[in-house]
């Protein structure tokens, strides 16, 4: 194979030799030797430590890898992206804690005291910022590199549900931070984001009650986010993480990249992870690094005037990672936008790695050739069918007035969601039968098709929606 | 180097152990695993306890919560007044009669602002349209706007701020009127 990703072996070195003990050390050589008492071993000994430091640093490592994992073109260095995201914004956040203060009327001054007096301190707060929105980009690319790699097959289904988890950590932990600021933008998009938990059927007001820490936004609400976001979130995070780590282990490493037809099962040549691996990974860390401390020079982290309780300003948008549901709360009833939608598609996400597949396709891009085209269509289709449907909804279709004695929850809740689960399902139907598809082969067919709808509805609800939320051309003088 | 304690094996000593009563035995497991779950529950419900929302501070019924609005002949028929520290509106219909909407939108809990051009409370977030009774008029706001109890005492309008009364539909019943 001349394709083969480049190796890298560790040259043979000399044995180091053992630093004599003199007979009267100075007292910086007897420190010296208190911290490093390997140095005083034979040389034997000496490269067990060595070896011990980098099992040490690299517990999470395996010895050796398969050569084909290290391919550039099967992870895109996304989960490692994400690692060094999490550890920016943990090292950040913990510097934002000394300045910060988690009180209504003092928490806007913080703000501004940090940025303006602060050495620094707006580039930390950006660093912060552009983190925590890459953080969920990379994850939620790295699911999609998971799922369409197939790499969520046994033994790896319990790590994609791990996976999903820390994706749900990462999203909460943006929510709760984007409130801290105690801005404008801050203030009404938390407002209206807990204001949707009033649509839980039963636990909901006690749920927002909970979160809220009272009956509406004010001190409470701040104290409980802060705690939350600073806390409870990274710990769960930190506890998740290495667990993902280390199930990647036990299923003995990544998925071994091939082409379709191509079987499984022989494994390719090990090489060892230090250098190969290691220096990779080293790579895209210092590139990610440095493309975000340059973005965080030259765009500065939104801050909108101090959150007033008294004025919603127009339009009043969730955090663009919620705004394609947002956009479903335009379509739907919020019961149905909110909670049955949000549900079913979590649920689903959670049961993929569970349903019955005739295949185990891991390591193959969009499982087979005939899965690419379906894919390749299906995105099609939701592309096209996806904003006409909005347009619609928008101009044409007003059930609701035509039938006002049905509760709206049956007219603009179960009727459109039964319309689109039917589309949905007629479109699978075609297309099975059309392609005598596999199951592996269809569920991915669906789930392109509703991950580039959920996509148009994210993209629609950030640049088309203007004032009043109608709907507007982006470039004609949105916000 | 640390020397290896040479110790018995295991399995002797299991064998020298006396018979442990079955009945016994499965006792005490049951009884760990009920206190353990009970120990749960408490823990549970500490932790519920403890993060049980703050009070305002007033009671339902409380005089602190009572605002008292102005005199009855201060508000102009068809008009509406915004009272920013209660965050309600004192809405005065045509036929003399009052109504404290909360300004709170009850679709996702916007501050509706009142538009006097249209005549109507107009919802920047998701622009739901109530009418001056708080009604809807357009979609996605699923209820009309919630009320706060009025009550006139000597000709002074007074609002408990306190108490929200949620409702499906407008009723006459909800408009407060003068003692004749």
């Amino acid at each position: 194979m001349d394709r083969r990703p480049r190796r890298y072996f560790i040259k043979e070195q000399p044995m180091p030799q053992p630093d004599e003990m003199p007979d009267r050390p100075s007292l910086f050589q007897r420190i010296r030797y208190s911290i490093f008492p390997g140095t005083l071993k034979t040389g034997k000994d000496r490269e067990g430590y060595r070896r011990l430091f980098n099992s040490l640093v690299l517990h999470f490592r395996p010895r050796t890898v398969q050569e084909e994992t290290l391919r550039w073109t099967l992870t895109w260095g996304l989960g490692g992206m994400a690692v060094v995201l999490v550890s920016m914004l943990l090292g950040t956040g913990v510097l934002l804690k000394f300045v910060y203060q988690p009180i209504p009327e003092k928490a806007y001054e913080s703000i501004l005291y940090l940025q303006k007096e602060v050495l620094f301190g707006q580039l930390i707060r950006n660093i912060h910022h552009w983190s925590a929105n890459a953080l969920i980009l990379m994850s939620f690319l790295h699911l999609l590199r998971v799922f369409f790699t197939g790499a969520f097959h046994a033994p790896r289904q319990f790590n994609w549900v791990i996976g999903t988890a820390s994706f749900l950590v990462i999203l909460f932990s943006n929510f709760t931070g984007y409130l801290l600021p105690w801005d404008q933008l801050a203030f009404w998009a938390i407002t209206i984001c807990t204001g949707m938990l009033e649509y839980m059927p039963g636990i909901g007001l006690w749920l927002q009650g909970l979160i809220q820490g009272g009956p509406e936004m004010g001190p409470g609400t701040l104290s409980r986010f802060y705690a939350i976001h600073t806390a409870i979130l990274p710990i769960t995070l930190l506890i998740l993480m290495p667990f993902h780590f280390w199930r990647i282990r036990k299923a003995g490493g990544l998925v071994v990249p091939r082409q379709p037809g191509q079987g499984s099962g022989e494994r390719g040549q090990s090489v060892p992870a230090i250098p190969n691996l290691l220096l990779r990974e080293i790579v895209v860390a210092l590139v990610l690094i440095a493309c975000l401390l340059v973005f965080s020079m030259f765009f500065d982290a939104p801050l909108g005037d101090k959150a007033n309780p008294g004025l919603s300003p127009n339009p009043t948008k969730a955090p663009w990672y919620f705004m394609g549901i947002q956009e479903m709360l335009l379509h739907f009833h919020p019961l149905f936008a909110l909670f049955v939608i949000p549900a079913l598609m979590l649920i689903a996400l959670l049961a993929l790695p569970y349903l019955n597949y005739e295949l185990n396709t891991a390591g193959v891009w969009f499982a087979s050739t005939k899965g690419r085209s379906m894919a390749l269509i299906a995105s099609l289709a939701a592309l096209i069918g996806t904003p006409l449907a909005i347009l619609a909804d928008e101009y044409l279709v007003e059930v609701a007035g035509r039938l006002p004695t049905i509760p709206t929850w049956i007219t603009n809740g179960l009727v459109p969601l039964a319309a689109v689960l039917a589309a949905v399902a007629a479109f699978y139907v075609f297309l099975k039968r059309k392609c005598a598809a596999s199951n592996t082969e269809t569920v991915q067919m669906v789930f392109v098709l509703l991950l580039v709808v959920f996509l148009v509805l994210t993209v629609t609800g950030i640049w088309f929606r203007g004032e009043g939320m109608k709907l507007v051309w982006p470039w004609s003088g949105g916000p | 180097m640390t020397k290896m304690k040479k110790t018995k094996p295991l399995s002797v000593e299991k064998e020298n152990r006396p018979e442990v009563n079955p009945s016994r035995r499965s006792f005490l497991n049951t009884l760990w695993v009920v206190l353990g779950g009970l120990a749960l529950v408490e823990v549970v419900a500490l932790v519920l306890a403890f993060f049980r929302p703050r009070k305002t501070g007033i009671k339902a019924g409380d005089s602190a919560g009572i605002l008292e609005a102005g005199s009855v002949d201060k508000f102009a028929l068809n008009s509406v007044t915004a009272f920013v520290r209660g965050k309600f509106y004192l809405v005065r219909l045509e036929n003399g009669g009052f109504l404290a909407l909360s300004r709170k939108c009850t679709h996702l809990g916007c501050t509706v602002p009142w538009s006097s051009r249209d005549v109507r409370f107009v919802c920047p977030c998701h622009a739901s349209v109530y009418d001056i009774r708080g009604e809807v008029v357009t979609a996605p706001a699923p209820r009309p706007l919630d009320l706060h109890p009025v009550f006139i005492e000597n000709n002074i309008v007074k609002v408990d701020t306190n108490q929200v009364v949620k409702r499906n539909t407008f009723r006459p019943e909800q408009v407060v009127y003068r003692k004749k």
